[in-house]
């Protein structure tokens, strides 16, 4: 099964192509160009040089958040596009799940780090085991000192992964001290490869999802929304 | 071109998700609009990560709902179209990168519309009798344009609105008077059990040939008018306030549009965009310009609202010339009518 897999959920774009569980092709392209210029030109540059066209496809995978509000919506709404446009099948896996597969046979606890802003990440924590990783909590965006504290309690070594690294490693390091461990460069951004191997996973367990009924994982509601909630509560009380 | 051109259009510059099918510019296939006005409605306004939200989850759907209508599968479409600007950026990006991913997969051209010329175009849509040259009156919440059209694609900018849109002047006094969004509509039902000469507010007229508009010093009449009301605890009758302000905007409006078709020699005049769905404006409009031996043309309520069916009719026009876009189009959220000019060597 020939998976096209698209990643825009920070401001690295990465698209890979694969057969199975080999992967075929994959860029990763970290440039502050918009999502919305790069995007499409990358799908058409890496099937062009595989000599593949979409017709050769069986599904379209794509990271579904959390992430860049405008960045997910940009990497959905093409994956939707080339599986309406082509009749395709649709892949949608967690954006937290794929960073954390770039460290899938490091020991201990994963824990992918994405930039919220407000001093906040979107995190999960997954534990390696021989060929899956286990995930032991929800996908939350929360506060670093709340995460550290989180991770403490588990006394295990803790790997991170993602581009909170860069912007929170110092945080992690004073609050959790040896225990912090931080993944390579070549591997610390998301990349479409790792999200290729878990499409291909789904794919093999017929798992798809609905064009129509696929969404994206924000966790956070919208400000206009958090405000206008709390008016009402301040109202009821 | 002989063949035809069977266009799937999309629009998602605002709170509506559209997606019509047309052939040759002018033949309905289907024209599919989701609004989300009532999802808006609680906010006083749109929000944009709301209405980009909507757009995501709403836009297959309506695309596949548009197809079904039209009763033809996406084979038998010629191109893909998209409104790239102007609009808010959230909500037009959704549009483009599933028009973009949907030419590329099917194999069609696609083809990046202006929002404006879609709404002039509205009029192509309905009305095949036109003949140019013409002066059309583009009026909306972000716009408030006069322009000369000399062909098909083919326009000069007569003049423009040096601040607020009209339509935007409307929303905004709408909320002062305690009117629930979208204002427009409820200023002018309100207008009509409202005097119109019952409140003094100034007209800018920008200087006697100038067909350029203004209507923030309005707004502010009216805001200080409600605010000196209220400090001297005068009674305030949002009927007259409603029908005042809207005298004020029509008289420029209609005034202004009459005389540049007078001046330009043209004896037709469209009228376009949101702010031509008020039903007040078209027949002072229509009054005015009969006495002066001129023609008014506008296109039904639905076609004057966003819809996907003006993106077509605009697009057609582009594809007869194969001006096409490539897999790069992007949204350009502050899109002016001199840009698409100046693209085109026309400015």
């Amino acid at each position: 099964m020939i998976i096209l897999s698209i990643d825009s959920s920070t401001p690295v774009a990465g698209i890979a192509v694969s057969d199975g569980m080999q992967l075929l092709g994959e860029i990763t392209l970290n440039t502050k160009n918009t999502h919305s210029e790069k995007l499409m030109p990358l799908v058409k540059h890496l099937l062009d040089e595989l000599a593949l066209s979409v017709n050769d496809l069986d599904a379209i995978a794509v990271t579904q958040g959390p992430g860049s509000f405008t960045g997910l919506r940009i990497g959905m709404a093409t994956a939707k596009g080339l599986a309406q446009g082509a009749g395709k099948k649709l892949i949608a896996v967690p954006t937290l799940d794929c960073l954390a597969q770039n460290l899938l046979h490091y020991p201990g606890i994963i824990c992918p780090i994405m930039n919220a802003q407000k001093k906040q990440v979107y995190t999960a924590i997954y534990r390696s085991g021989r060929d899956k990783l286990e995930r032991l909590s929800d996908y939350q965006a929360i506060a670093v000192e709340q995460l550290a504290a989180q991770l403490k309690e588990l006394k295990e070594d803790i790997w991170f992964v993602g581009d909170g690294v860069a912007a929170f490693a110092d945080m992690f390091q004073e609050l959790l001290g040896d225990a912090c461990r931080f993944a390579d460069g070549h591997n610390i951004l998301p990349r479409a490869g790792a999200l290729a191997m878990l499409a291909a996973e789904r794919a093999s367990e017929e798992r798809f999802d609905d064009l129509y009924q696929a969404e994206l994982i924000y966790i956070r509601k919208s400000e206009a929304e958090v405000q206008w909630e709390a008016r009402q509560q301040n109202q009821n009380s | 071109m002989t063949t035809d051109t069977i266009i799937l259009a999309m629009e998602s510059s605002c709170d509506e998700t559209a997606v019509a099918v047309i052939k040759n510019g002018h033949e309905i296939l289907s024209n599919v609009v989701s609004t989300q006005i009532e999802i808006h409605r609680r906010y006083g306004g749109v929000v944009p990560e709301i209405a980009s939200r909507k757009h995501l989850e709403l836009i297959n759907i309506v695309i596949q709902e548009a197809l079904d209508q039209a009763n033809i599968t996406l084979d038998d479409v010629t191109h893909i179209a998209v409104t790239y600007g102007p609009g808010l950026v959230g909500a037009l990006l959704v549009g483009v990168a599933t028009a973009k991913a949907l030419a590329f997969a099917s194999g069609k051209p696609l083809i990046g519309v202006h929002h404006i010329e879609g709404h002039i175009c509205a009029n192509f849509l309905v009305n095949q009798n036109l003949k140019f040259p013409l002066v059309c009156l583009v009026v909306s919440g972000g716009h408030t344009n006069i322009i000369k059209i000399t062909d098909h694609g083919q326009y000069l900018l007569l003049g423009q609105t040096k601040d607020d849109a009209a339509g935007e002047a409307y929303d905004k006094i709408a909320r002062a008077i305690g009117l629930p969004y979208p204002g427009g509509p409820q200023i002018e039902r309100l207008a009509k059990e409202g005097d119109a000469s019952a409140i003094e507010l100034p007209r800018a007229w920008m200087g006697d040939d100038s067909f350029d508009f203004s209507f923030s010093g309005l707004k502010s009449a009216v805001l200080n008018y409600l605010n000196k009301a209220k400090m001297k605890g005068d009674e305030i009758i949002p009927a007259n306030v409603a029908a005042s302000f809207q005298q004020a905007v029509l008289d420029v409006l209609v005034q202004k549009t009459v005389h540049a078709a007078e001046m330009n020699g043209v004896d037709t005049i469209l009228l376009a965009g949101g702010v031509a769905a008020n039903g007040t404006l078209r027949n002072q409009l229509q009054k005015a310009a009969n006495e002066k031996g001129i023609q008014v043309y506008y296109p039904p309520v639905e076609f004057c609202t966003d819809n996907a069916a003006m993106i077509g009719a605009a697009a057609h026009y582009k594809a007869v010339n194969e001006e096409y876009a490539d897999l790069s189009l992007n949204a350009v959220p502050n899109l002016s009518f001199e840009k698409l000019l100046m693209e085109r060597g026309q400015a």
